[in-house]
């Protein structure tokens, strides 16, 4: 993983010919890369790299599934070229997953079932962990709006709102 | 197999059933590992992408693919022409769909042709490039248009039966009408003239979005084997016969395996893109990837909007007399499960009262708009708001509050629901009390604000054929097989819990895995709220023919006392003595291998039918409390309760969550989901223009209160839940905001609508006081 594929297939047609050349840190590993300049993060993750763990839904940056980290901030991958993450660090679920972060959140949001059909979920739990680390999830009413550009269809929003307290909650206490 | 630590002797297994076991697929999909249809990659995979009309209606004088097929990289392109060696027609209720449309466009999205490419960007491109000569038609826009007289017609063949509309025979159209469900009872006429309390009005419901965050996406591949189809369906084994009726298969060579879904809540229900999928697929000659994009699942399927003339007769002391109920389902341009919701529509219409007589007639009724289907809490949902506000309204003039008005005129349990269906099975009046009091309805209103209560009943099951395997492997842990689906609902953890619990075994040793028509067994369908009760009866009785296999190899240990043998925490007990089941099986089979194999079914009792139904139903109560912004029009909800009537909770926060979710979709329902028509033409076609539900909208307090009367049909006394709190919702926040003091005739409840209901009440208001 994280090397382009030896076939070379590329998500967009070969008509155009400018081809860019990237270098960026993904999941803690450098990768370079040869992408179209209208190529989009979550096309290259999802397609080029086989990084499948950030969803494509809404298209229109509204969603939130296809959530990724760059330098730390959530940005939606849909919406975001890839060659703006040149020279930056990007993270996806599959590097997240592996990091220590990573447990504390996917244990609350098992204890609180604050998940259903899983599409929405990675995108939330990087989310979230980007809120942890700005220190901008203090009280129920940031909890809000920190996730509100995060849509779910299934949970009904109260359990990730409990899990993410509970993760406020015994971060405070330590 | 782990050690078992013995336990006192005489004392129960560990209960798997009633527990809140952590959901099974939790690690998969925080992780980012599960797969959905989206992430499949087949070898030789091409990508398809749907050339869609503009137009609402439209004939097609030409197609032309000349330049679409010089753009290198393009593989083939599919029309109508392709279809000509097969009968192209589908539609399980009403067989009145054409793979692609066929010399005419029925609404604007329908798809027209098919590309496949190497890559997603040049099937895009292709799909630009292939030129159509549409002749514009007028379209029936609208329900009203559709019911004119002599409105054109958006079908003028003879109507054609689907395989699996369960609801008799299907008589003709009736110019654009496809389906009428009637329920008449008592001399409604008679009721009416003599009435003291008459309420009449006219309703509108919109058309609604499901937005499964997943859209719409296929893989399918059809060589000499036959035909494989990776698919998010709800229902794979409908799937499997229509694709293998288009296509002149076997059923045994269609194969549909189906992965997560990234839910459904009805949209992925029957048939949607799998026949497409699977006819570019055959003429590629490779495997072909099509996922929709938002727009495109738009009108793929949609809630069906409603109008409907509704009428309440009651006595001036507040006991309700008769209910006259004319709907009229806007299915769009083919029928999809329109008969159905128009059905389910009609049965929830009257409400759960007793009558004296009831009226309703429900129509399904085609237009030239994106075809509906199901959505969740369907016909309960469309219904049971218009029903309610009329409910309070006789309590307004009867004096009542409205739970004394539902709590003299609910029925009781065994009492008629509707002539010849099943008798009422659940607690109502037990129910309405219930959620009155998790609202906090004794605490004295607070100004500015209104509180409602709603009660409904959902026709829910569908039809019961389901069946299960359960395999125990020479390790003693178990694996269930059953062709229900997961969509996020946790259908898989319930069946490990049922399957844990009557093999007295702890249920994180049952797994559970997704549908493959080739191994697991035949269910009809996932929705109704059907898994745990019907499917779930399935596990149950497949684990217990594996219960029984493990207690005859156990008297063969202890032939003189086979009578105490029980089973507890995954080992056959005889006294203090105990065999682990890896030792039972080991015994069987002499060596440690083998597999003791389970099946269990569940099928009708009588004919199946609908009339005869339902399976059970499902309870619809919800209650609101909401502030009003009477300057702005803006609704805000306070609270929210929901009664989950579930007989017995297999696992109590799954079925909570279910409410949870439910609630928030209602609350969008009511509040601002509108899919927004213009000639036809769907205008808010994307997730800015059409809004669902944020974190942002949630209340501050929602509760739901778990109901556990045994009283179901299901395993344990389990009954299925998760749609009648959205019906529930909706029917609450109509209510409380009529209570608020704003007239509520049309949904959602906008500020626009809000405030233009109160410029409206303080006008007629300044009126009266103005004329003496």
């Amino acid at each position: 993983m994280g090397a382009p594929r030896p076939d070379g297939r590329r998500l967009r047609p070969r008509r155009v010919a400018l081809i860019m050349h990237i270098d960026l840190e993904l999941n803690g590993a450098r990768v370079a890369l040869n992408v179209e300049p209208s190529a989009l993060l979550l096309d290259v993750l999802r397609d080029d790299l086989g990084l499948t763990g950030a969803k494509l839904s809404c298209d229109v940056q509204v969603c939130g599934a296809c959530t990724v980290l760059v330098d730390g901030a959530p940005v939606s991958a849909c919406s975001f070229l890839a060659v703006e993450a040149d020279g930056r660090a990007v993270q996806t679920i599959e590097g997240f997953r592996e990091t220590p972060a990573f447990a504390p959140i996917a244990a609350a949001f098992t204890r609180h079932a604050a998940l259903q059909c899983g599409f929405c979920t990675a995108g939330m739990v990087l989310t979230v962990h980007a809120l942890q680390q700005a220190g901008d999830l203090t009280d129920e009413a940031s909890i809000r709006h920190g996730l509100a550009g995060n849509l779910c269809r299934c949970t009904g929003y109260r359990a990730i709102v409990d899990a993410v307290t509970d993760l406020t909650v015994s971060a405070s206490a330590e | 197999m782990s050690v078992i630590s013995p336990p006192e002797v005489g004392s129960r297994s560990t209960p798997q059933v009633g527990r809140s076991m952590a959901r099974v697929d939790a690690a998969e999909k925080l992780r980012g590992e599960a797969q959905f249809v989206g992430d499949l990659v087949v070898p030789r995979m091409l990508h398809g992408k749907v050339l869609r009309s503009p137009f609402a209606h439209a004939r097609i004088r030409s197609i032309d693919s000349t330049a679409a097929l010089a753009i290198p990289g393009v593989v083939t392109i599919l029309t109508a022409a392709d279809l000509m060696d097969i009968d192209p027609f589908y539609g399980h209720a009403i067989k009145d769909r054409p793979i692609l449309a066929i010399d005419r466009v029925r609404f604007a999205g329908e798809p027209v042709a098919a590309v496949a490419a190497t890559e997603p960007a040049i099937a895009e491109a292709a799909v630009r490039a292939i030129v159509v000569d549409y002749e514009e038609l007028p379209p029936v826009a609208s329900l009203d248009a559709a019911l004119e007289l002599g409105a054109a017609l958006v079908h003028d063949d003879p109507l054609r039966p689907g395989d699996f509309h369960g609801l008799g025979t299907l008589p003709e159209r009736e110019g654009n009408i496809c389906y009428r469900y009637g329920i008449e009872r008592g001399d409604i006429d008679a009721v009416f003239a003599t009435a003291d309390i008459v309420i009449e009005g006219d309703y509108v419901f919109p058309s609604v979005y499901q937005y499964a965050m997943e859209t719409h996406s296929v893989v399918a591949q059809v060589d000499s084997g036959g035909i494989r189809i990776w698919a998010t369906c709800q229902h794979p084994f409908l799937v499997r016969a229509e694709i293998a009726a288009l296509f002149n298969e076997p059923l045994g060579r269609v194969r549909i395996t189906v992965p997560y879904l990234g839910g459904g809540f009805g949209s992925k229900s029957y048939t949607k893109m799998e026949p497409l999928t699977v006819a570019l697929a055959r003429k590629a000659g490779r495997p072909v990837r099509i996922v929709n994009r938002v727009d495109e699942s738009m009108v793929t399927t949609r809630r069906h909007n409603v109008k409907a003339r509704v009428r309440t007769a009651a006595t001036s002391d507040g006991r309700l007399l008769a209910r006259d109920v004319q709907a009229s389902f806007d299915t769009g341009a083919y029928a999809d499960n329109g008969p159905r919701v128009t059905a389910t529509g009609g049965d929830a219409a009257p409400g759960p009262y007793r009558w004296s007589a009831i009226r309703v007639q429900a129509d399904c009724v085609y237009t030239n708009t994106a075809p509906s289907g199901s959505y969740r809490a369907f016909g309960a949902s469309h219904l049971q708001w218009a029903g309610e506000l009329q409910v309070d309204e006789v309590a307004r003039r009867a004096g009542l509050d409205p739970i004394e008005i539902r709590r003299r005129n609910l029925l009781r349990p065994g009492e008629q629901v509707r002539p010849g269906g099943t008798p009422l099975d659940a607690d109502l009046i037990g129910d309405v009390e219930k959620v009155a009091e998790a609202l906090g309805w004794s605490r004295d209103p607070v100004a500015g604000t209104g509180r409602g209560v709603a009660v409904g009943l959902l026709a829910a099951g569908a039809h019961p054929v389901s069946s299960a395997v359960v395999r125990m492997e020479a390790d003693g842990t178990a694996v269930v097989l059953v062709g229900s689906t997961e969509l996020g609902q946790g259908q898989r953890t319930a069946f490990a819990q049922i399957a844990g619990e009557v093999l007295a075994m702890p249920a994180e040793q049952v797994t559970c895995r997704g549908t493959d028509t080739e191994f697991t067994p035949y269910d009809r369908s996932t929705g109704a709220s059907r898994s745990t009760t019907l499917a779930g009866l399935a596990v149950q009785r497949a684990a217990d023919a594996i219960r029984t296999d493990l207690l005859d190899i156990a008297s063969t240990i202890w032939p003189d006392e086979v009578a105490s043998i029980t089973l507890r925490d995954g080992a056959a007990w005889c006294g203090a003595e105990s065999r682990s089941y890896p030792d039972l099986i080991a015994k069987r089979f002499g060596l440690s291998g083998g597999q003791l194999i389970g099946e269990g079914g569940v099928h009708p009792m009588g004919t199946g039918s609908y009339a005869e139904g339902p399976v059970f139903w499902e309870v619809c109560i919800g209650a609101a409390e909401v502030a009003l912004d009477r300057e702005t029009g803006v609704v805000t909800i306070l609270r929210t309760a929901t009664i989950a009537d579930v007989g017995r909770a297999i696992n109590p926060q799954l079925v909570e969550r279910q409410d949870e979710g439910a609630t928030m979709q209602g609350i969008g329902n009511a509040l601002f989901e509108e899919m927004v028509f213009s000639d036809g033409v769907l205008v808010n076609d994307n997730l800015l223009d059409y809004r669902i539900p944020t974190v942002m909208d949630l209340p501050a307090a929602s509760e739901c209160v778990i109901v556990e009367n045994a009283d179901g049909p299901g395993p344990f006394g389990a009954k299925g839940c998760g749609e009648g709190a959205l019906a529930g919702i909706i029917a609450a926040v109509a209510t409380a905001v009529s209570a608020a003091g704003v007239p509520v005739r049309e949904l959602p409840l906008t500020p626009e609508r809000v405030w233009r209901a109160i410029q409206t009440t303080n006008r007629s208001d300044d009126q009266e006081e103005a004329t003496p």
